[in-house]
């Protein structure tokens, strides 16, 4: 496997992602010898894992299966392990485009945190780009590190454990991006502005309060930062049901044969009058939403750093 | 000047494709000698640009030329005169002494957008009685109008799918740029990978692919009728490296393909496979533009190039002549030409051969759907062509075919994960004391059914009801369980 190109077939230190049925998954290191616990049983890596298909079905010991599916950043971000709180595919696909990110971006990032984001970026800016990576938080740059490294995408990436605010990404006019999802993201816009490229290039800052905003969005344009635009982005999502509706039972007309309150056609039951069934329940498919929805992740702000 | 050259960073060069910006509004434009281009009222040509970096601001000076414009310094503002509130200023019409005629005056006398401005504050009787809010407010609208300021930038999928999503939304199926960038992630289109894309948005969404794969993969994009619209592929800018491995195979050979009868006898008529370029904006004020556009058009006597150019219509002179020894070189320009013809059929057969030859496969790594069509017969038939364990996305501008193509999923099974969903997006006013979200947002970008493909296995439990949950064991390995007591 790799995180940033498809492979076939399991191999020996992979990391495969366990799918046990709607929305329940979770992460495992395949290893020859190893054992997996699932609720279906017991998953042998060497006989169940290894050499298998991605995408396969897998029996368990106790009979119930499972599917092992290839990781991607979208899986590996609803799987990890969080040390913090993290970004959700839906703030990353927005970043991702609004940055410009591609292959050969080299891309700035602070901080870290559990390595939602980096993941992301490190797929998108493969083979050709890089990610810089900063995390005050010694614990979290040495776990993230051995991520990248578990992951085969070490290549990709440079962790440094140091404060951004302070000392700056550590590396100066490289960066076609810059990502801040720090706490006071204004205090590093300057460093930002030096890590990126001369000639310009995207900035993004992420936080949760309307504060921090403000102020982040003052000192873009105190440096000189253009285009500084804030938005925010939410999921909603739908269940797919079939709804059945029972219908109400309005009683009959009368048996009178004046014929008063009715036209000439004879529309004598409810069903004609009120255009649906009579009995029983009208059945549709509908797209339901959740009974609750994230309704706040934080404000994205976009600029451009430009020559004039 | 040497200063210009000694600034790092990519140059307009001619024939490169570019994006015209004023404030929130973009045009796509070919950067063209002699090619008079109009954008947000305003007539110009853009030969005064090339060899500047992109990013350079210009003014449109008389003549239609392009000055580059230094980013000026803000007039340093001293505290000016403010009021507290509007309870005394009445909105009478009366308020601005200058007359429409005085203003085109100054504009005829060449006097600088800012200097307009600085006029028109003064001449406004309530000026000092607004706030510093309002005040604030009616130098940024005056600016917006008279400061008129055009940046030239290079092409992106940020900047074209916004505006397209605000110019001509109905070409892409009304796909705002945030379910766009969801459908990029959802995905996982990176270098390398081998996709599948059926899109009818003037190639806005192979245009986006292309962009995130990095010319490193492969592309196989489906197209119904004679041939793909790649209007919105071209404002990309993309390298010719990038079109090597971006194949294209006719719907109409899908069936053919999966029952295992594909030929290549019979072809879909004979397309232009000429990409119509088309000068895209979102821009207020628009002229029509005509297509520039090459056909290569075959009669029996002679071979007629033409070529439409926007202003100036110019079409090149019929090569008819009377005499004998013009009649003996047609004849062998007719036959050069039904070489021709038939050469390029060959290849396009070729092509076709490889592109199916690359579908039956079966192993992409993704399928992107986002068209005008009805989505589930496209997905039930293209995701056989689909690796196992590798994301799709289905986009539609309603919700209603995605409930049907979800439903029908289901019950063909091989599939997991299986997620509706739609973005919710909003902009934000960030100003000190005013912050607040923005008086309008969109009402709509369009729906995503998204989901990972799984080994094919005929077991009951797959087709189970729409809600699938796996709240219990299926019958099967229910049967299994007592197998292995056995």
């Amino acid at each position: 496997m790799s995180f940033v190109e498809y492979r076939d077939t399991i191999k020996d230190g992979d990391t495969a992602i366990v799918f046990l049925g709607h929305e329940s998954m979770f992460p495992v290191k395949v290893q020859h010898g190893g054992k997996t616990q699932t609720k279906y049983g017991v998953i042998r890596h060497s006989t169940d894992l290894i050499g298998k298909r991605y995408g396969s079905k897998v029996t368990c010991s106790k009979g119930g299966w499972v599917f092992i599916l290839h990781p991607t950043p979208e899986l590996w971000t609803m799987n990890l392990p969080h040390r913090t709180q993290i970004l959700y595919s839906t703030d990353i696909s927005l970043i991702t485009m609004m940055l410009e990110l591609k292959p050969g971006s080299i891309v700035c990032e602070s901080g870290t945190g559990s390595g939602s984001l980096s993941h992301a970026i490190i797929r998108t800016v493969a083979p050709t780009g890089h990610l810089y990576t900063v995390e005050f938080h010694q614990q979290r740059a040495e776990k993230a590190e051995e991520e990248f490294q578990e992951h085969k995408v070490e290549h990709l990436v440079t962790v440094k454990n140091q404060d951004v605010c302070k000392n700056g990404f550590g590396v100066s006019n490289v960066a076609d991006a810059v990502f801040l999802d720090i706490p006071s993201p204004w205090e590093a816009i300057g460093h930002a502005k030096s890590a990126l490229k001369i000639e310009g290039g995207r900035i993004c800052s992420f936080s949760p309060c309307i504060e921090q905003v403000q102020r982040t969005c003052l000192a873009m344009e105190e440096h000189g930062f253009t285009e500084i635009n804030t938005l925010e982005s939410l999921l909603r999502v739908y269940n797919v049901r079939t709804v059945s509706l029972q219908i109400p039972d309005l009683g009959k007309a009368a048996e009178d044969n004046s014929g008063t309150g009715f036209d000439s056609s004879n529309q004598s039951n409810p069903e004609s009058l009120y255009g649906i069934l009579q009995q029983g329940t009208a059945q549709f498919k509908s797209g339901v939403p959740l009974k609750e929805m994230v309704g706040h992740t934080g404000y994205l702000t976009f600029a451009t750093k430009s020559l004039f | 000047m040497a200063e210009e050259s000694a600034r790092p960073g990519p140059r307009i060069r001619e024939g490169d494709w570019a994006v015209l910006k004023r404030d929130e509004v973009f045009k796509a434009v070919q950067v063209l000698r002699r090619r008079k281009v109009i954008f947000e009222k305003q007539w110009f040509y853009l030969d005064n640009a090339i060899g500047h970096i992109y990013g350079t601001t210009f003014e449109v000076s008389t003549g239609g030329s392009l000055q580059p414009k230094k980013k000026m310094e803000e007039t340093t503002t001293e505290t000016k005169e403010a009021g507290t509130d509007n309870r005394n200023i009445v909105d009478d019409g009366k308020s601005q002494k200058l007359t429409h005629d005085d203003i085109q005056a100054l504009k005829d006398k060449g006097i600088k957008g800012q200097e307009i401005v600085q006029q028109l504050i003064e001449n406004s009787t309530t000026f000092r009685g607004k706030t510093e809010f309002a005040q604030d407010k009616y130098i940024k609208k005056k600016k917006k109008k008279y400061e008129a300021v055009i940046t030239i930038v290079k092409p992106s999928t940020r900047i074209l799918s916004t505006m397209y999503y605000a110019r001509e939304p109905g070409k892409i199926n009304h796909l705002r740029y945030d379910t766009l960038a969801q459908m990029l992630t959802l995905g996982n289109i990176r270098a390398g990978n081998k996709m599948i894309v059926m899109e009818t948005c003037a190639g806005l969404v192979l245009g986006a692919i292309m962009e995130r794969m990095g010319g490193h993969g492969s592309i196989i994009q489906m197209y119904p009728g004679g041939g793909p619209v790649r209007a919105a592929t071209s404002c990309f800018g993309f390298p010719e490296s990038f079109f090597r491995t971006l194949y294209e195979f006719p719907l109409s050979k899908v069936c053919s393909l999966v029952s295992g009868t594909f030929s290549s006898e019979t072809l879909p008529s004979e397309p232009d496979y000429n990409v119509p370029v088309e000068e895209e904006s979102n821009g207020s004020l628009e002229e029509k533009q005509t297509l520039i556009q090459e056909t290569e058009v075959e009669s029996n006597t002679e071979a007629v190039m033409e070529s439409i150019e926007t202003g100036d219509q110019e079409t090149m002179d019929d090569l008819a002549a009377e005499d004998a020894e013009c009649k003996e070189s047609k004849e062998r320009r007719n036959k050069e030409n039904i070489r021709e013809k038939q050469r390029k059929q060959q290849e396009r057969k070729r092509k076709l051969v490889e592109t199916a030859a690359l579908l039956e496969e079966k192993n992409a790594d993704g399928l992107i759907v986002a068209s005008k069509f009805h989505p589930t017969p496209l997905l039930l038939s293209l995701l056989e062509f689909v690796a196992p364990s590798r994301p799709f996305v289905v986009y539609c501008q309603y919700k209603e075919p995605l409930l049907d193509c979800y439903t029908k999923l289901r019950e063909k099974g091989g599939v997991i994960n299986l997620k509706l969903s739609e973005t919710w997006l909003r902009n934000y006013q960030v100003l000190p004391d005013r912050s607040h979200p923005k008086l309008m947002m969109s009402g709509g970008g369009g729906y995503l059914l998204s989901g990972i493909t799984v080994t094919m296995e005929k077991v009951q439990s797959d087709a189970n009801s729409l809600e699938a949950q796996k709240i219990e064991e299926p019958a099967s390995k229910k049967r299994k369980l007592e197998e292995l007591h056995c």
